[in-house]
């Protein structure tokens, strides 16, 4: 039999081990924090894994959780013992077929990753809210707390189910333990193995369908018999735990370690009792370690086995002395009498505890979407339970000032030992932090016999962001799942952090500072701001600096500096004697590396041995000596709510705002990314004017709208800072103005994409552009001035504006600038221009993903307003649903025009025919028109106001919609190609006026690199570890096969113009309109700095033709780019996706690129076919209009 | 009547002295078998580059992890490819195979930039079956400190480091842009190099007028260039004890004979296989020997040198004087 071995891993990987050996087939769909549930099985399948049946699983990737959900029903009918993985939104797409599975009583784990359900917004962090909005199903359901327990709850629930014949929910919660690296006992596959009964497989099998002993289920029933037939399942229920308990058992004599349907922990004699489930149980129970040790009465009760409820084994868990019982739910049921695991424990006291004896139940919230919950949270509730009359639904963690449900609570209270190394670790997403915090897990928690622990907590924005490390290292296991409160050591990455960040608020007193700065030991000091420099002396803070990023750059390692500050922090808390720890360290960097290349293992070997050498204690002066303070999160003139929201978030004070400060349905103000000036480029653009040729391409690509122009009269240059140069404005339109191009210093991400593609070059140094890279420190002071002027500066009036051209489209305002995507996205460009065109009329339904991260995650807002405040209005519905959801804007809005337009042909005595005339004919196809109609409505509505007549009051509240809206559905291609695309065929055959943007980055972009119908054949992703074997879906011949929906294919990298043009023609068009815009991402794996110049040679090779179909026009359909020149493999081996294939498989590769060289060309001639054929000629051309027209008729 | 076109390069024994120079053309084992079919004596596979290798397992992991580790909803961006596989581990798997595929010794190439990669990969080429390695020394020496000497110390120490590290032969190829470029050959030569190709045609960069960038730059050869390895070929036949072989320039049989008669012990082509089609090498082969056979040469070896510097009845043509004599025979009027 194999030896366990201790390993250190996270709750996703402890779970999916398990998953992968009791399962034969898993269906999935990526969902965070599950996403890695499934894929690692996925990577293991790909790897020839087996599992104890002595197959390889099967793993496959659906087009939602829906559909992932039917093919578990389906693989489980087919005898095959199967799982899926998912979270929140997924599992409630679930639930229809979880009625189904339960209903036909058959065994199946889900692993859940409990998360938060979107309601006021989305959330991908934990609470319990998904699956106990699945508590109606059917499920018997099993919490596990801790990353040991996710292992072993996983194997206790897979070999139950096939004992009950229920199906299982086996769940914990979302990062905190999805996420959480913990040291852990693993099983093996021999313990597997002894805990699944292969009888019991049997039986599953001989139940499943076959045509050698026909069955049939899923009959449909009625009246008279459909109740008891419901109810024939209850001996079954009765049973389960029962067997469950019977199941620990077994685990117990297996491995050592018992479990109970319910365990108690705490004073035998407890009049106080906590009961609650998953990764709170460990806070809890440090709490009541703590407070037992110190006299006092309290327990814990730990529910293992949630659904079906056992009243009688809870009732027998407590301890008979226990007066008050606090249930603790990480949930809100808004309306709900008590919260579910509330009501449970008042069920079960009132049923089973004697009359007389019946102790007071309570209940409380704690804990949603992540929210901490520590020990400091924990007393105050024992605290409560001690009064005479406990607080019933309270909160706690939160400041509740509306209805004052938060119980207080004292953050200094701790129950940390002083044995226990607790560390943060500050670090940019970019130079490796999380990934070295990990790796020092895994050496202490697997060659030591101490046991370790990780989380880590990232940023809300891609470009430049933030992550901060959490470790603890304890010779005793750590159960407290909480983050670290108060550090005895602090490693800060980045040597501008403390300027912005109160890196020192977890400090200690006596604790190490390690910061990575360019100023050696004796000019660090000066370079921090005051209030660092007051938190060194007063909490007399060990104070070593390193120089990582030189270390980092001697040994190769460009700007990846995980190893040097790795080594230095083994080398400063001493966890392991110098030389053993630099053992570990290059043994670490073997396992990790060791695949990767000899150059890559000596360039860490190198990096690690002077790491020791750059190692420097600072001298800590007495006083403090800087004038420099810390930048506050937001300027002083920003509004209040910026102020004491917005800020606080962006100052990570966030778990400080208290309730009242908040919207109270999730409506939060548009244009706030302005506030927040980040500073995190080191190089920015600068122009030189002399170069400049004015053409707007960088305006165009910048991602993040962080550069512009403006043309104005030089009658504006009145007041300009001396530094502010301006050049002769070089076109007809605007006769002796000036240009200035200007970039905004503290906004820009230093993606490099406007120098890239700026075609001005130097006359006498060629290596230079009109915009050139250049260290921002060196410009930063002066940008900022110019910038306070340049905005000053009015954008030209848009009917004078030649918005047709790159130039004059880059002379509008964006109404979305500073969004948090990645530095150099290849999505935000698209999204920018439109609101340039037409964003002071737009309705944007956003789907999940990419674009709704960047768009809507806080702390601040992307899209924004122009000088009269009209603006981009934008929501986000789910994933799956932004066809329709933008659809239903355009019914709603249709249905007020046409309201309004009633009750205008009402008025129209009292109003003026000329008015309501131009109201209701103005077509508003241009900007002029638009601006006419919007005088023209704000003449009604002043008239309107003067009327005393129900439907003046009536058309007032409608008056607005007869500005014509431009309805935007965006999105990625995981919801266009995938789990939306039945919503988005319904929407092209509906002929309404909805324009669809759909991002294809041609891979699941926000969850981390799956597969989609749009990934291309020989890609390498998540779910096509083997290369994507299959070609791309065509979206856009799928909606031309309709004959009315416009459809086009465009790359800005390759043809602006072309780009420009039809998104223009798309919007104008009154029907539907598609368009596919070609989205580089660095899941590519490219150099996003030069990313316009891979789509350039993707249009190039012919992989990503241009066209678009005008149903108006009599030959719809034109291809607008040249013939294939080169060929795909060449395109294809620059970018990682493809060349990891070639290195990984390399025959597979080479087959799968002639296939996608075969593709193009093929594609090719179909399109070219397509644009020869005559007028009419069957490709449902000429006729698109009036193909809209009847299908809005039949939809209306 | 049959003249023997066998000769012997780096103590191998070859069955013509045709060998495929280093070039694309020999990265694929139905190509090498082609060139053999067509008669060639021996074939040196496309250089293994040092700096390409580390750049591309830098770049690989770099893109593997760039976008890793830096947001809540992805850790890591691809599904872990287990071992992949170099280009070193490709460019060996090449040659072993191309020594099952064909009966004609098989020359590795390499082209490093540090003493310790040099080491390392010929080992690797020796261990992976090759029968000789040819050393591609490409070094520019941009910076313009750097004294000759320091450069030329920089080859001989490299050659010596290799040479320790293998037991099979040791070509050096070299370009001819030294001071003394015969003073340099017998220097590699004393340092360990078993046979010397003249000579390296450097990848020189270009100037694009449209885009206003370089570009590297890579023609074919012209028959014209063999005369400057031809010369040195002349100079060094008998003054070093190395094998030699000319490369660039050399399209026929014509040529073929030139750079035999000069001293050199084969020829490296690989343009004129481009220009004219693998079956190129059986005309080159067959031209040989009809002009062996018309001059009456019985073979390779008995011709091999006999217009060297040393034989020639003319040793001064290969110095000055040939410059002199050209000068004064040009009748060209200008335009």
């Amino acid at each position: 039999m194999a030896e366990r071995r201790f390993v250190t891993i996270d709750g996703n990987e402890a779970t999916a081990n398990i998953a992968h050996l009791c399962n034969e087939v898993a269906a999935i769909y990526p969902i965070t924090p599950s996403s890695g549930l499934g894929e690692m099985p996925d990577a293991w399948a790909a790897a020839g894994r087996k599992n104890i049946f002595g197959s390889v699983p099967h793993v496959v990737e659906l087009q939602s959780e829906a559909g992932a959900a039917g093919a578990v029903h389906g693989a489980l009918q087919a005898g095959a013992i199967t799982t899926t993985f998912t979270a929140s939104q997924g599992l409630l797409l679930m639930i229809p077929n979880m009625f189904k599975i339960a209903g036909e009583l058959t065994p199946t784990v889900f692993h859940v990753t409990a998360r938060t359900v979107a309601t006021h917004a989305l959330s991908i962090f934990g609470d319990h809210g998904d699956v106990l909005a699945c508590r109606s199903t059917g499920w018997a359901m099993l919490a596990s707390g801790s990353i040991q327990e996710s292992q072993d709850i996983a194997l206790i629930a897979q070999s139950a189910t096939l004992k009950c014949r229920v199906p299982f929910v086996h769940f914990y919660d979302g990062f905190r333990i999805s996420h959480e690296v913990n040291k852990v006992e693993q099983l093996t596959e021999d313990d597997c193995r002894a805990m699944i009964d292969m009888d019991l497989v049997s039986a599953h099998r001989q139940r499943a369908m076959t045509p050698e002993r026909p069955v049939l289920r899923g009959t449909a029933q009625n009246p008279d018999h459909f109740f008891q037939a419901r109810e024939a399942c209850n001996p079954f229920y009765a049973k389960v735990p029962g067997l469950v308990q019977e199941t620990m058992d077994e685990f117990a004599k297996l491995t050592g370690r018992e479990y109970h349907l319910f365990d108690y922990v705490g004073a035998p004699d407890a009049d106080r009792v906590i009961v609650l489930m998953t990764s709170g149980c460990g806070v809890v129970e440090e709490t009541v370690e703590k407070m037992v040790a110190e006299g006092e009465r309290v327990g814990l009760v730990k529910v293992r086995l949630y659904r079906p409820f056992d009243g009688k084994a809870f009732i027998e868990a407590l301890p008979k002395t226990v007066k008050t019982i606090a249930a603790l739910d990480r949930t809100k049921e808004p309306g709900c009498a008590a919260e579910p695991l509330h009501q449970d424990v008042l069920t079960a006291v009132t049923e089973y505890c004697p009359a007389g004896s019946v102790p007071k139940v309570v209940g409380g919230r704690y804990g949603l979407s992540s929210k901490e919950f520590t020990p400091a949270m924990v007393k105050p509730i024992f605290d409560e339970l001690a009064k005479p009359e406990p607080r019933n639904h309270f909160t706690v963690g939160i400041i509740d000032d509306v209805t004052g449900t938060s119980l207080p609570f004292d953050e200094s209270y701790s129950t940390e030992a002083d044995d226990v190394t607790r560390a943060v670790f500050f670090g940019l997403g970019s130079d490796g932090t999380v990934g070295a915090v990990r790796n020092t897990c895994k050496i202490v928690g697997e060659n030591t016999p101490k046991y370790s622990q990780g989380y880590f907590v990232y940023d809300s924005r891609k470009a430049g962001s933030l992550t901060v490390s959490h470790l603890r290292i304890s010779p005793r296991p750590i159960k407290g799942s909480y983050l670290v409160h108060s550090a005895n050591f602090v490693a800060c990455h980045q040597s501008h952090f403390p300027d912005r960040l109160d890196v020192l608020a977890m400090a200690e007193p006596g604790a190490t500072f390690l910061l990575n700065s360019p100023f050696g030991p004796d000019e660090v000091w000066d370079s921090l701001p005051a209030e660092t420099q007051q938190q060194i002396i007063d909490k007399k803070l060990k104070f070593w600096v390193v120089d990582a990023y030189h270390v980092a750059k001697e040994a190769q390692m460009g700007v990846r500096i995980n190893t040097v500050m790795q080594t230095c922090f083994f080398k400063l808390s001493g966890i392991l004697p110098e030389e053993e720890a630099i053992a570990q360290i290059k043994g670490a960097i073997k396992a990790t590396y060791g695949k990767r290349g000899e150059t890559v293992l000596n360039r860490n070997y190198a990096a690690v041995d002077g790491a020791l050498g750059s190692l420097k204690e600072v001298r800590v002066p007495g006083k403090v000596t800087s004038s420099k303070r810390r930048v506050a999160s937001v300027p002083d003139d920003a509004p209040e709510f910026v102020k004491e929201v917005l800020g606080e978030i962006i100052a990570n004070r966030g778990d400080y705002i208290p309730v009242s400060k908040f919207p109270v349905d999730g409506t939060f103000p548009t244009g706030t990314t302005k506030y927040e000036k980040r500073s995190i480029a080191q190089d920015i653009p600068i122009w030189d004017k002399d170069v400049c040729i004015q053409c707007g391409q960088c305006s165009l690509a910048c991602p993040h709208a962080t550069i512009r122009m403006k043309v104005f009269d030089p009658a504006h240059l009145s007041g300009a800072p001396e530094s502010f140069e301006t050049a002769d404005y070089k076109t007809k339109e605007y006769p002796g103005w000036k240009y200035r191009l200007q970039v905004y210093p503290d906004d820009c991400t230093g993606c490099g994409l406007c120098v890239d593609v700026c075609p001005a070059k130097n006359k006498q140094v060629a290596g230079r552009k009109a915009i050139n890279m250049e260290w921002k420190l060196d410009h930063l002071e002066r940008e900022r001035q110019n910038l306070a002027f340049f905005e000053t500066l009015p954008y030209p009036d848009r009917h004078t504006v030649k918005a047709d051209t790159i130039k004059g489209s880059q002379l509008l305002q964006p109404l979305f600038e500073f969004n948090g995507a990645c530095a150099g996205c290849g999505e935000t460009p698209y999204v920018k221009l439109i609101t340039q065109f037409v964003g002071d009329r737009m309705m944007i339904a956003n789907a999940t993903g990419c674009s709704s991260i960047y768009g809507g995650n806080l702390p601040c807002t992307p899209f924004t307003t122009n000088a009269e405040g009209y603006g981009p209005t934008w929501s986000n519905s789910l994933f799956e649903d932004a066809g329709e959801f933008g659809f239903g804007m355009r019914l709603g809005v249709d249905q007020q025009i046409e309201y309004a337009t009633i009750l205008l042909q009402k008025l129209a005595s009292k109003l003026g025919d000329n008015l309501v005339a131009q109201l209701i004919n103005n077509r508003q196809e241009t900007d002029e028109e638009i601006a006419k109609q919007r005088a023209a409505v704000a003449e009604l509505k002043k008239k309107l106001q003067s009327l005393d007549n129900p439907d003046a009051k009536a058309l007032l509240g409608s008056a607005e919609y007869l500005i014509r809206r431009s309805i935007w559905s965006f999105g990625g291609d995981g919801w266009a190609y995938d789990i939306g695309f039945g919503g988005l065929d319904h929407i092209f055959a509906s002929g309404r006026d909805l324009n669809i943007l759909v991002l294809d980055s041609e891979v699941y972009s926000n969850t981390g690199g799956q597969a989609s119908k749009a990934t291309p054949r020989g890609a390498v992703a998540k779910f096509a570890a083997a290369g994507k074997p299959s070609r791309k879906k065509d979206l856009g011949m799928i909606a031309m096969s309709y004959g009315c929906v416009y459809v086009g294919q465009i790359s800005m990298g390759a043809n602006p113009m072309h780009a420009l043009r039809t998104i223009r023609a798309a919007e104008a068009y009154r029907g539907t309109s598609l368009i596919i815009a070609l989205s580089h991402c660095i899941g590519w794996g490219i150099d996003m700095a030069t990313a316009m110049q891979q789509q350039k040679e993707a249009v190039q090779c012919g992989y990503w033709p241009l066209y678009h179909y005008d149903p108006r026009e009599p030959k719809p359909f034109s291809l607008d780019s040249k013939p294939p020149q080169g060929a795909f493999k060449d395109f294809a081996l620059k970018q990682a996706r493809f060349a990891m294939l070639a290195r990984s498989k390399p025959e597979q590769s080479e087959r799968l690129l002639k296939l996608g060289q075969e593709d193009i060309d093929v594609r090719w001639q179909l399109y070219s076919h397509l644009a020869a054929m005559p007028p009419g000629g069957g490709s449902g051309g000429g006729n698109g209009v009036e193909a809209a027209k009847s299908e809005k008729e039949v939809n209306a | 009547m049959s003249a023997d076109l066998s000769t012997t390069y780096l103590g191998l024994k070859l069955q013509n002295p045709l060998v495929v120079a280093a070039c694309p053309l020999t990265l694929q084992i139905e190509w090498l078998e082609r060139l053999e079919q067509a008669g060639a004596g021996a074939a040196v596979i496309a250089s293994l580059f040092e700096e390409q290798i580390e750049h591309e397992e830098a770049e690989l992991l770099a893109a593997c992890e760039y976008g890793s580790e830096f947001y809540a909803e992805h850790s890591h961006w691809y599904p872990d490819p287990g071992e992949y596989r170099s280009g070193t581990a490709t460019y060996l798997d090449h040659i072993t195979a191309a020594k099952k595929a064909v009966s004609m010794p098989i020359i590795a190439s390499l082209n490093g930039t540090s003493t310790g990669g040099w080491v390392k990969y010929a080992k690797m080429m020796q261990d992976a079956g090759a029968d000789a390695l040819e050393l591609n020394v490409y070094f520019i020496a941009a910076d313009v400190d750097a004294p000759a000497a320091d450069v030329e110390k920089r080859y001989t120490d490299l050659v010596a480091a290799v040479k320790q590290s293998i037991s099979i032969p040791l070509a050096v190829k070299v370009g001819p842009y030294f001071s003394s470029p015969g003073n340099m050959c017998l220097k590699l030569a004393e340092a360990g190099a078993d046979g010397l190709v003249v000579f390296n045609r450097f990848l020189q960069p270009d100037i694009d007028i449209k885009s206003l960038e370089t570009s590297p730059h890579l023609e074919l050869s012209a028959p014209q260039e063999m005369l400057l390895p031809l010369r040195w070929v002349a100079i060094l036949r008998g003054r070093v004890s190395a094998s030699l072989a000319v490369t660039g320039g050399v399209h026929d049989g014509a040529g073929l004979a030139k750079v035999l008669l000069a001293g050199a012990d084969v020829a490296q082509v690989a343009s004129t296989i481009y220009l004219n089609g693998f079956e190129h090498i059986s005309r080159m082969i067959r031209d040989l020997t009809a002009w062996m056979l018309e001059k009456e040469y019985d073979s390779v070896d008995q011709l091999r040198g006999s217009m060297s510097q040393q034989n020639c009845p003319q040793p001064a043509a290969f110095e000055r004087g040939n410059y002199m004599k050209a000068l004064t025979n040009f009748t060209g009027k200008p335009v």
